[in-house]
């Protein structure tokens, strides 16, 4: 799958999971960036795209990621 | 089951008009996502839940110390979620020798919180981790980390059984439906120390809230059956009684009998079972009466309707007879739209999905968890002959144009006694139950029925009632607060709507009176306090001759016992 059409798709279900359909993501995005996006709303994130894109992260993937891009990437490479 | 997220959303609704519930969430492990599930979920049972999160890992401090924000905030529940994760833990750090009293200790902790926390506890207790130190044999090794959590799990049934106020929340069982690779997420576990997954929290706030329900009187009491390819497989009208599938043996007969396995245990744990169904009543009742690989008999029904009318409305003649609310009652039926039609009729009306093969009916029910209950008494196994005679008794009543003489006729007897420890089971059950014909609808445990009974400053009174078709059983309350030397507050007066119009109102009222005049009390002050269900005791004291006292806060009632003249009865006391 290409990174945009991933993007969109990740898109797509922080929208649904944070109820926000005004999110915008780039590659640059942070959690600094989006107000809903707090620890706990990750955890809602994470496991929404793993059933999404029927892939498990790793706990070290999870913790490592610095923005959207590098979360991107990582799903890329499952 | 609803998602997680859709719990969440359930936040941001107002749930301003639902009654509060004070709960306290006590947890070794962290518990935001488990608080935000428990109120979403509270919503959905129409509850606003106020709830006081403990600090991460406080158990033993919040309930060791007298003057912890636990105690502050005197909630009606409190929650304890003890992990097995953290059971481990302390399990894995102890010397060897200290391992075969892991569960002991616990046990101590549980039955010293219990005693020291005012209102209900609701204990999670604990969902299997196999750590394969032993292997199998650690079934022969009582220090193994499986011996001692099995022990735990087995001795908690048993501490719930001698304190009251302890109710043993299940969720071991719902890992043994899901199996624990759906209950336990470990991403979740490493970045947050909370170790349930997103897709079991509903489950387990589902399971929390449904025992909360049952104690603040929520249960279901009813069970509606359809028949073809519900109760039997194949259409008993085209196929004929001696045709349908059900009975073991190879083929889809041994999941029908299964599932009238489960629902004869329901009937004998006092559900009221009833049969809704279109077809002809007499081709609906043959296999009932004729077929041996039946495992329902027609005497297991207490109510059997079988025509060709719509299901809504049949399932309002089913409940004009049992006088129970409809939101007490389940409605299982294989057909989508007899299933829609009756949702959208009758909404109160607990209708459930059924999947589509009948092998799969069983286990889908499981998951549901209906029937939640937060008492249980052998009286209960009786009910459905008590229906039965209900029914005969309404054939004889017509058969007399003079209620007084239908009355006597019967033979009442009722046997009134304070509450001692024969029947305090049933009292608590009752108060927990009764919605309908309930003044102030103060649900008291069977620890609270107790101590009233031996209290001073309450007079407190049991009624059966037993007539020539059968004994009804304790189904009248009444628990006096005496005010002052001249004045009784009536502070509890409910009874079971299976005895209404029997004059019961009018001796209850006899007994109290006399109970006043012995003791030299001059007033009696009841009041009646509004809920969703008690309107039909809106009118109750003044239609027994108390006055209104105007200007009261509530609405309160007054009776001069010197000016009070009775109306006549036909129940006869029997006293020991």
């Amino acid at each position: 799958m290409e990174q945009q059409e991933i993007l969109a798709k990740v898109q797509d279900i922080f929208r649904d999971v944070l109820d926000n359909d005004s999110i915008v993501l780039t590659p640059q995005t942070t959690a600094d960036d989006v107000e809903e996006w707090d620890s706990l709303s990750h955890i809602q994130l994470i496991v929404g795209i793993e059933k999404a894109f029927k892939i498990k992260f790793t706990s070290k993937e999870i913790l490592s990621w610095n923005n959207v891009g590098e979360m991107i990437d990582c799903i890329a490479k499952k | 089951m609803l998602s997680f997220k859709e719990l969440k959303s359930n936040l941001k609704k107002d749930n301003s008009k639902f009654p509060v519930k004070k709960v306290a969430l006590l947890s070794d492990v962290a518990t935001q996502f488990l608080a935000v599930a428990l109120k979403g979920m509270g919503y959905e049972r129409n509850y606003g839940i106020d709830l006081f999160e403990a600090e991460f890992n406080q158990v033993e401090r919040q309930v060791m110390d007298p003057t912890s924000d636990l105690y502050q905030f005197a909630p009606d529940y409190t929650v304890v979620f003890q992990s097995t994760h953290k059971l481990l833990e302390k399990y894995s750090l102890m010397p060897p020798e200290a391992q075969a009293t892991l569960a002991d200790e616990r046990l101590d902790f549980v039955q010293l919180m219990c005693q020291s926390v005012s209102g209900r506890v609701v204990y999670y207790n604990y969902p299997e981790i196999e750590d394969t130190v032993f292997g199998s044999y650690a079934n022969k090794v009582a220090s193994s980390f499986t011996y001692q959590l099995r022990k735990l799990n087995f001795e908690l049934m048993n501490l719930a059984q001698k304190i009251p106020n302890l109710f043993i929340c299940d969720i071991a069982g719902l890992q043994n439906k899901f199996g624990r690779d759906y209950m336990f997420d470990s991403n979740i576990y490493v970045s947050t120390e909370m170790v349930l997954s997103l897709d079991a929290l509903p489950y387990v706030a589902s399971r929390t809230l449904d025992v909360i329900g049952a104690i603040e009187g929520k249960f279901k009491k009813c069970l509606i059956l359809d028949l073809d390819n519900t109760t039997w497989g194949g259409i008993v009208g085209d196929d004929g009684w001696e045709n349908i599938q059900v009975g073991h043996g190879l083929g889809i007969g041994k999941a029908f009998s299964e599932f009238q396995q489960w629902v004869k245990k329901l009937k004998h744990r006092g559900i009221i079972i009833a049969v809704c169904s279109k077809n002809d009543e007499d081709k609906a009742r043959e296999p009932f009466e004729k077929n041996p690989e039946m495992v329902l008999k027609i005497d297991d029904i207490a109510v059997f309707v079988a025509n060709w009318n719509n299901k809504a409305d049949n399932i309002r003649h089913i409940q004009s007879i049992l006088n129970i609310g409809f939101d007490s009652m389940v409605f299982l039926d294989d057909n989508p739209f007899e299933r829609n039609l009756v949702r959208e009729n009758l909404p109160d009306v607990t209708v459930p999905e059924l999947p589509e093969d009948p092998g799969e009916y069983l286990e889908y029910i499981y998951s549901l968890n209906l029937f939640e209950t937060a008492s249980y008494s052998t009286a209960d196994a009786d009910r459905t002959l008590q229906y039965q005679v209900e029914s005969k008794r309404a054939s004889l009543m017509q058969s007399f144009t003079n209620e007084a003489d239908f009355l006597k006729s019967l033979g009442m007897v009722s046997e009134v006694k304070g509450f001692d420890s024969f029947n305090t089971v049933r009292v608590a059950q009752l108060s927990q139950r009764s919605n309908q014909f309930n003044l102030r609808t103060v649900r008291y445990t069977q620890a609270d029925i107790e101590s009233l009974g031996q209290d001073e400053e309450y007079a407190t009174f049991s009624f059966t009632l037993a007539d020539k078709f059968g004994d009804n059983g304790l189904i009248c309350v009444i628990i006096l607060k005496k005010l002052d030397t001249e004045t009784l507050f009536v502070d509890t007066w409910f009874m079971s709507c299976r005895v209404l119009k029997r004059g019961m109102e009018d001796f209850t009222l006899h007994t109290i009176v006399e109970y006043a005049r012995e003791n030299g009390y001059k007033r009696i002050i009841g009041e009646y306090l509004p809920t969703a269900k008690n309107q039909m005791v809106e009118e109750h004291y003044p239609k027994l001759g108390f006055k209104k006292i105007e200007g009261a806060a509530s609405q309160q009632f007054e009776l001069i016992v010197g000016d009070h003249q009775g109306k006549e009865f036909y129940i006869t006391k029997h006293t020991h």
